[in-house]
């Protein structure tokens, strides 16, 4: 361990205890949330292997469901959370370089973003379910295979679903980070946590990256039979 | 010697430092936190253990006459479902090693103090949901959930089950999630990876299999709920579902959940031969490698449960083959214990009585696995009581012998004080005793033909039923014991020294019980595990 | 503290990248390319994902290789829980 560095410990309020050193905590925080985040890849990873297995099985009423997705709204939604990792990034590197403005302000927007996306997810879940595109009772599919293509339609409302709850979940996150921001928490010595709420909302940017093409991108062509 | 009267004034440590309930519900402090998951764990013992004393009385007789049958279904699945979820998999990870491993590490502290009682909080969640679920009617599904019958037609508490077990797992989640992060980062100077204690190698292959595996299970519960409750037809035949696909994500994580319930223990086992040997470890490489390999090759294998459940027969062989190679390394341990204890200085204190109860049983249940890991064998024993048998062998027989011998062998570390040796002996005897009469007549009973989850039976397989079940009664009993006497011995044991038992590890080089910091300074560690041959001080309690 | 610290320009060229790519995907997804369309997607969504990952998230510069560990197992644990699965759907129909 090097003089300044435990100076600078010494200086930093934000050590805690049971560290010796601000890098070992920073190091330790990282490491914790990429492990997190392998955990949330498992979680998607089972119904992204059950999405797998099914298309395996019903490619048609697979291609059939896709068709029924709105390709704008989705496309459009994809660049949305694509422009809002952006603006994480930069306020990410806003904090490390000790810019508290800018820290907020690209928090602030990032948060407009993923508002942005949710507000379009709530449009398209609305025009599912008065199109009668919701499992259950209430379903109604006027083509082919309308069995399977309601299990299509599951997926994708368990999909959908999980993903725009941990969107919700991480506009709550950078909500958190902004005030704290916003307080004055973070700064060049310290900004630990706001790199970690990053790597949350990037991962579920990650998440709709591969949710995108694979529910709204199938085919544009009718099904093969 | 002082006995019964507590000294004047006590040295500070973490048990003293502060009194009242805030200062335990709010603390950060590993130990105490692990105390906390020991009145946790310890709670829903019993409540596993009154459901299996109802599965026994009921099946004293061969007619369903204690209980009816949808009651009995209820019994054998809240049984599972606490004992796996609420005792087992918690038991060692949660209560040994959140006490032990930063100090078996030379540090102050894990390194997210408050993800620890987090998880604790998250833990208690999950409790009151599966409280809710058992007084508001129980559910009948199986501890296994599976899918038409979970999600179709049963109408009893399956949500809130899934619920509690969703939860529970996310407690097991932040576990895993901190003692790797701190096995990584938190290692004093010189703790190198090739000199950590055996306990700690287990639950870093244990963390592994949370991290990996548990969210499987979160995600297969949560599709469950979601078929139920809003008609997310995932596993619904109607709609071209594969109840299938339930089983495999299920088992994706309940397969090397049962290596969750086994490698914590082996852990135990190593630290205690090797004391009670006072020798080296044998093959210390081999026996780290070999969790590792457990808990990697562990994620293989999960089909085995399904081999007559309608997967395909090459499928099948594929997971049979993996089956078998997962044995390898837990043959290695086994070998290694033996190996250790070959021209050891053997003594038989109450936890080297569990540790030998473990490799014994651990062995007989672990064959087992080989048996039914042939798919001929397993179409013949599946779902009767010889798969019962086999894991009660290795979850009980071997996980619940370790967790009672490290909780006996850290005793007067965790408390300051010694249990009463005799009643030790005692409890470890009626424990053995009393298991094997329980479980092994269950082997003959499944190999015969008797199926599980029945609550009749044909007459023939009365004789069997009725010892098995007297042998769960001496089991109670020996379970009972300890719980008696350690509460006795918190007021009354022994005032126990700093290292009673001669061990070798960091553990022991602190005060009986700990200070709260664990460690005035960080050591800087210089010195091989187990390194018993360099040890000068003599073990103070051995005979 | 010797953290990596982008350039803004980078951010946007990654961005940049992003868009392009979104907009590859969607066009291509009008081709008619049979059961090659989901791996062309899956390719060009990895694509995207590595840029996130690498430059968004940091992985390229970031110190532990022990967290590379990490990010690899659980990559390769899903393609565990995937493929093994898998054996069993492909082969039910083998006699």
């Amino acid at each position: 361990m090097s003089d300044t560095s435990s100076s600078v410990a010494a200086h930093t309020p934000a050590l805690e205890h049971h560290f010796t050193t601000m890098e070992q905590q920073t190091d330790a925080a990282v490491m914790g949330m990429w492990v997190f985040l392998v955990t949330e890849i498992m979680f998607f990873g089972g119904m992204f292997a059950g999405y797998m297995i099914y298309r395996y099985m019903y490619y048609g009423p697979w291609l059939e469901g896709s068709q029924h997705m709105d390709f704008w709204w989705g496309t459009i939604n994809t660049a949305i959370l694509l422009c809002s990792s952006l603006t994480m990034a930069l306020g990410v590197r806003a904090s490390q370089l000790g810019q508290r403005t800018s820290l907020v302000v690209f928090l602030l927007i990032t948060i407009l973003f993923g508002l942005g996306f949710l507000g379009i997810k709530g449009i398209e879940y609305h025009g599912h379910w008065v199109d009668g595109q919701f499992p259950g009772a209430n379903f109604r599919f006027p083509g082919p295979n309308p069995r399977q293509v309601e299990l299509f339609f599951s997926f994708y409302w368990a999909m959908t679903g999980f993903h725009a709850l941990h969107v919700v979940i991480g506009i709550g996150l950078v909500a958190y980070i902004s005030l704290r921001s916003w307080k004055g928490a973070y700064g060049r010595a310290y900004h630990n946590p706001v790199e970690n709420v990053g790597l949350y909302w990037h991962f579920v940017d990650v998440v709709w990256i591969y949710l995108y093409p694979l529910l709204y991108l199938i085919s544009h062509k009718h099904a093969l039979e | 010697m002082t006995t019964a009267a507590v000294p004047m004034r006590e040295p500070e440590n973490y048990l003293n430092k502060e009194y009242g309930i805030r200062s335990w519900l709010l603390t950060t402090d590993h130990k105490r936190i692990a105390l906390l998951y020991l009145l946790s764990i310890t709670f829903f013992f019993f409540v596993g253990g009154f459901f299996a004393l109802l599965i026994r009385l009921e099946l004293l007789t061969p007619a369903g006459d204690l209980v009816s049958a949808d009651t009995y279904n209820k019994l054998f699945t809240m049984h599972g479902q606490v004992m796996v979820f609420f005792f087992l998999i918690p038991a060692v990870p949660a209560v040994l090693g959140n006490f032990l491993i930063p100090i078996m590490i030379g540090a102050k502290d894990l390194a997210f103090p408050r993800v620890n009682l987090l998880s604790w909080y998250i833990f208690m969640l999950g409790s009151a949901l599966m409280l809710y679920t058992i007084l508001n009617g129980g559910v009948d599904t199986g501890w296994t959930f599976y899918t038409p019958l979970s999600t179709e037609y049963l109408t009893t508490n399956v949500v809130a089950a899934a619920m509690a077990i969703f939860v529970v797992g996310f407690s097991s989640i932040l576990t895993g999630l901190n003692f790797i992060v701190t096995i990584h980062r938190m290692r004093a100077p010189g703790m190198t990876w090739s000199r950590l204690p055996l306990f700690v190698w287990a639950n870093y292959a244990t963390s592994i299999i949370f991290v990996l595996g548990t969210p499987v299970l979160a995600i297969s519960l949560a599709l469950v709920g979601l078929e139920r409750m809003f008609h997310l037809g995932i596993f619904d035949p109607r709609l071209g579902g594969d109840p299938l696909l339930f089983q495999h994500l299920f088992w994706f994580y309940s397969h090397p959940a049962v290596y969750v319930m086994i490698l914590p223990g082996m852990g135990v086992v190593s630290e205690i031969v090797a004391c009670f040997s006072h020798k080296r470890l044998f093959g210390y490489r081999f026996m780290a490698l070999a969790v590792i390999a457990i808990a990697v090759l562990g994620f293989l294998v999960w089909a085995h449960h399904m081999f007559v459940a309608g997967i395909s027969l090459y499928s099948a062989m594929i997971f049979s083959f993996f089956s078998y190679m997962v044995a390898v390394p837990s043959a290695i341990k086994v070998f290694n214990w033996t190996a250790t204890l070959y021209r050891g200085s053997i003594s038989y204190m109450t936890p080297m009585l569990y540790a030998f109860g473990f490799i014994g049983l651990f062995t007989m249940g672990g064959m087992t696995g080989l048996f039914v890991a042939a798919l001929g064998i397993d179409v013949h024993v599946t779902d009767t009581y010889f798969i019962i048998a086999h894991f009660h062998y290795i979850m009980v027989g071997g996980m619940v012998m370790a967790y009672l011998g490290g909780m006996h062998f850290w005793w007067p570390k965790i408390s300051g004080r010694m249990y009463p040796e005799g009643w030790g002996k005692l409890a470890a005897l009626l424990i053995f005793v009393g298991f094997n009469l329980t479980f092994f007549p269950q082997f003959i009973l499944g190999y015969m033909g008797m199926p599980r989850r029945y609550w009749q039976y044909s007459p023939e397989f009365q004789v069997l039923n009725v010892l098995s079940t007297a042998g769960a009664s001496i089991l109670a009993v020996g379970y009972l014991l300890p719980m008696v006497y350690f509460l006795w011995s918190m007021r009354y044991g022994k005032i126990a020294v700093d290292n009673p038992w001669g061990a070798a590890g960091l553990e022991w080089m602190t005060t009986s019980p700990p200070t709260t910091s664990n460690f005035d300074e960080i050591p800087t560690v210089t010195w091989e595990a187990y390194n018993y041959d360099e040890l000068k001080e003599v073990p103070v309690e051995r005979h | 503290m010797s953290e990596h610290i982008a350039t803004k320009r980078t951010y946007i060229l990654v961005w940049v990248s992003l868009m392009c790519l979104t907009a590859a995907t969607a066009g291509v997804s009008y081709l008619e390319l049979g059961r090659f369309n989901i791996v062309l997607a899956l390719v060009i969504a990895t694509c995207k994902a590595i840029l996130v990952a690498l430059i968004f998230m940091g992985v390229r510069y970031i110190s532990q290789k022990m967290t590379l560990v990490v990010i690899v197992a659980g990559l390769f644990w899903f393609l565990i829980l995937v493929s093994l699965s898998m054996t069993d759907y492909i082969t039910r129909s083998w006699r």
